[in-house]
């Protein structure tokens, strides 16, 4: 992994096995060199200030226990989907996994927290423990062969085409709950063979197809982790945030926190505020969807990214909330000819109609201002103005979604294996949609916000090339294309 | 942008929001009627998918199932009915409220029972109208009032 910024530290970074010090990396804070201490360029509010705060995400101690609960959690999962009743809807394996955390994913840790979930997600800790040969420091003699992630694979179409694939089978994988077992145990063994066989996190980083989709979203969120001072990074040669050292890992995510510019693949882990000797790192707080505003590091996989979530986000609610049955049935009736004209159909519309559309309307804009900007980069910075949409549409869907089916949560939560339990009194509460009639509101006021929110990033996007009248011309398709997907989504949510 | 701008145009925005959101809009009124519908309820669809009515009509669903226990919930209603197989139940209420409202099966009956869905449209689905006009006022607002300038990230 090349760690941008790293300059002449570079070929020892590929050298140095990961998680592990430096040779010299072993160093006292009372003997640290003086760097440079120039003003700070942040102002933001850095949550490490307050102390209470700072010594939760700089102890590993309650991220452990929280990691702790939710494997334990994860393992319940998996075990009610296996052993528990095979009806979907009364298995907890799936209301825990697809009802409680889908809510709490979507309407709550990835607008406000980003990859916040990544920092406590069991499915990679395992694997991370047998890589660090210990539950809570990492040690030098830890498992497995620490491999290089592949050059050539070193993006995220994998996790793209591994996110497709599950959303063809989502109809299945939703409502059976032997099958969310086996998909969930596949994770988790694929992100522990992973871990065995490359360096650091590679699961997350280039596979975990739900990781794919936090990465793009959390772009979006007012939390992110950055440094303080880029020249006391400069300067400080060890480079004990990538590296490692006596304090903790380097960053399991492979990133250098000096030149960290966006969220798509910081894990919040706080390895690199454990191991920074200069206290250089902040947990800042930000306004909504800044990553946006920066032209930096805007990348072809990322933008198709974007269309898959958003024509999933389509896709989803035309099954799952509309009234179309022989849809349903092709999307549930995997290996037959319908599901594959169904899996064909939803492919085409994700990776070749939005993008098709979208390259069209970018085209538009292009000659309206005779950009002389490639094709190709106009299209993909443009991509990003759809970020704010998706990430609203999924949320228009899951509310939809949650409060008909959260009450599915309370029997299951008191008889979580079908064995007759009746813990919190709740075994036999009867199902019960809730705020149906302000779901159809809330839908079309997050849409509206989705809308106005991508329409002023296509605005900024362009303005990086023209002033603003010229940009407000550019835009203008990208910004027309926008609305005609509000418009579809609007016609299946709330129509 | 000169500060002045910015206030007076998200002053004009609100105003205009509120217009487009809560201004009564000019409607045919139609007498209500008793409505009747048959609803065939199979794994996982109701035929016909999607019913309408008009504001206060008082409307009656007669719900067969053609094969296992299926339930019928109106959204926005909170009233629902369970249908044995070949047997018809009925649910009646009067569609006081105008718009779009889902129609769910109640009664676990297969796999995809929680989108075992349908619609019953009652009057002019104003929401849609309304949350259109919002969107492009709003977007028209956004990029007219958004600084241009890069922020650190």
């Amino acid at each position: 992994m090349t760690a941008p910024g790293l300059g002449v530290s570079k070929r020892l970074v590929a050298t140095t096995p990961a998680g592990m010090g430096s040779p010299s990396g072993r160093q006292g804070r009372a003997e640290l060199p003086q760097l440079p201490s120039a003003p700070s360029t942040e102002s933001r509010l850095d949550l490490l200030r307050w102390p209470l705060l700072r010594a939760v995400l700089r102890s590993r101690w309650p991220q452990l226990l929280v990691r702790v609960a939710a494997l334990a959690g994860f393992l319940v999962a998996v075990l009610a989907g296996l052993l528990g009743t095979p009806v979907g809807n009364h298995n907890f394996g799936i209301v825990l996994v697809w009802i409680a955390w889908w809510t709490i994913m979507m309407l709550v840790a990835l607008p406000f927290f980003g990859r916040g979930w990544c920092s406590i997600c069991p499915i990679p800790v395992p694997g991370e423990w047998l890589q660090h040969g210990a539950l809570l420091n990492p040690r030098r003699d830890g498992m497995g062969f620490r491999r290089a992630w592949p050059a050539r694979l070193k993006n995220i179409w994998l996790q793209n085409g591994a996110f497709s694939g599950v959303a063809v089978c989502s109809a299945v994988v939703l409502t059976q709950p032997r099958i969310t077992a086996v998909v969930l145990l596949a994770f988790l063994f694929v992100a522990i063979g992973t871990s065995l066989i490359y360096e650091r996190r590679a699961f997350c980083r280039y596979l975990c197809p739900v990781g794919g989709f936090i990465g793009l979203y959390s772009q979006l969120a007012p939390v992110a982790i950055r440094v303080k001072n880029k020249a006391t990074c400069a300067a400080h040669t060890d480079k004990s945030c990538y590296r490692g050292s006596a304090d903790g890992a380097g960053c399991p995510w492979l990133l250098y926190p000096g030149a960290l510019t966006k969220n798509t693949y910081c894990g919040m882990c706080m390895e690199c505020v454990r191991t920074c000797p200069y206290d250089n790192i902040a947990v800042t707080l930000r306004p909504f969807g800044a990553d946006l505003r920066s032209p930096a590091g805007r990348r072809l996989d990322e933008a198709f990214k974007g269309f898959i979530m958003l024509g999933a986000a389509m896709v989803y609610s035309a099954v799952m909330l509309g009234p179309w049955g022989d849809l349903k049935m092709a999307a549930y009736d995997i290996g037959s000819a319908r599901w594959f004209a169904y899996a064909l159909g939803v492919l085409v519309f994700i990776n070749g109609v939005l993008p098709g559309l979208f390259l069209g309307a970018v085209s538009a804009g292009r000659a309206l201002v005779a950009s002389t900007q490639p094709v190709k980069r106009s299209f993909v910075s443009f991509a990003y103005a759809l970020v704010p949409l998706g990430l609203m549409a999924w949320i228009a869907f899951s509310l939809s979604f949650v409060f008909a089916s959260i009450s599915y949560l309370w029997p299951t939560m008191s008889d979580p294996f079908g064995l007759g339990w009746d813990l919190f009194g709740t075994a036999h509460a009867s199902w019960q949609p809730y705020l149906t009639r302000s779901v159809p509101t809330m839908q079309a006021i997050v849409l509206v916000g989705g809308f106005a929110w991508s329409a002023v990033t296509a605005h900024r996007i362009a303005a990086e090339e023209h002033e603003q009248r010229m940009a407000l011309r550019q835009a203008a398709p990208v910004i027309a294309y926008c609305f005609l997907i509000t418009v579809c989504l609007m016609g299946l949510l709330i129509a | 942008m000169k500060r002045s701008r910015v206030i007076t145009t998200a002053l004009v925005f609100a105003l205009g929001a509120g217009v487009v959101a809560f201004a009564p809009l000019p409607g045919a009124s139609v007498k209500p009627a008793n409505r009747r519908f048959r609803v065939e309820a199979s794994s996982f669809k109701y035929a016909p998918a999607t019913i309408k009515a008009n504001v206060g009509d008082h409307v009656t669903i007669d719900l067969v199932s053609t094969d296992v226990v299926h339930g019928l919930y109106v959204d926005g209603y909170d009233v629902s009915v369970t249908a044995d197989p070949g047997r018809t139940a009925s649910l009646s209420f009067v569609a006081n409220r105008a718009g779009m409202f889902r129609l769910r099966c109640s009664v676990t009956c297969g796999a995809m029972h929680p989108f075992m869905l349908g619609k019953l449209h009652v009057g002019r689905n104003d929401l849609l109208w309304r949350a259109l006009a919002l969107a492009l006022l709003a977007g028209l607002v956004g990029v007219s009032l958004a600084p241009m300038r890069g922020v650190r990230t």
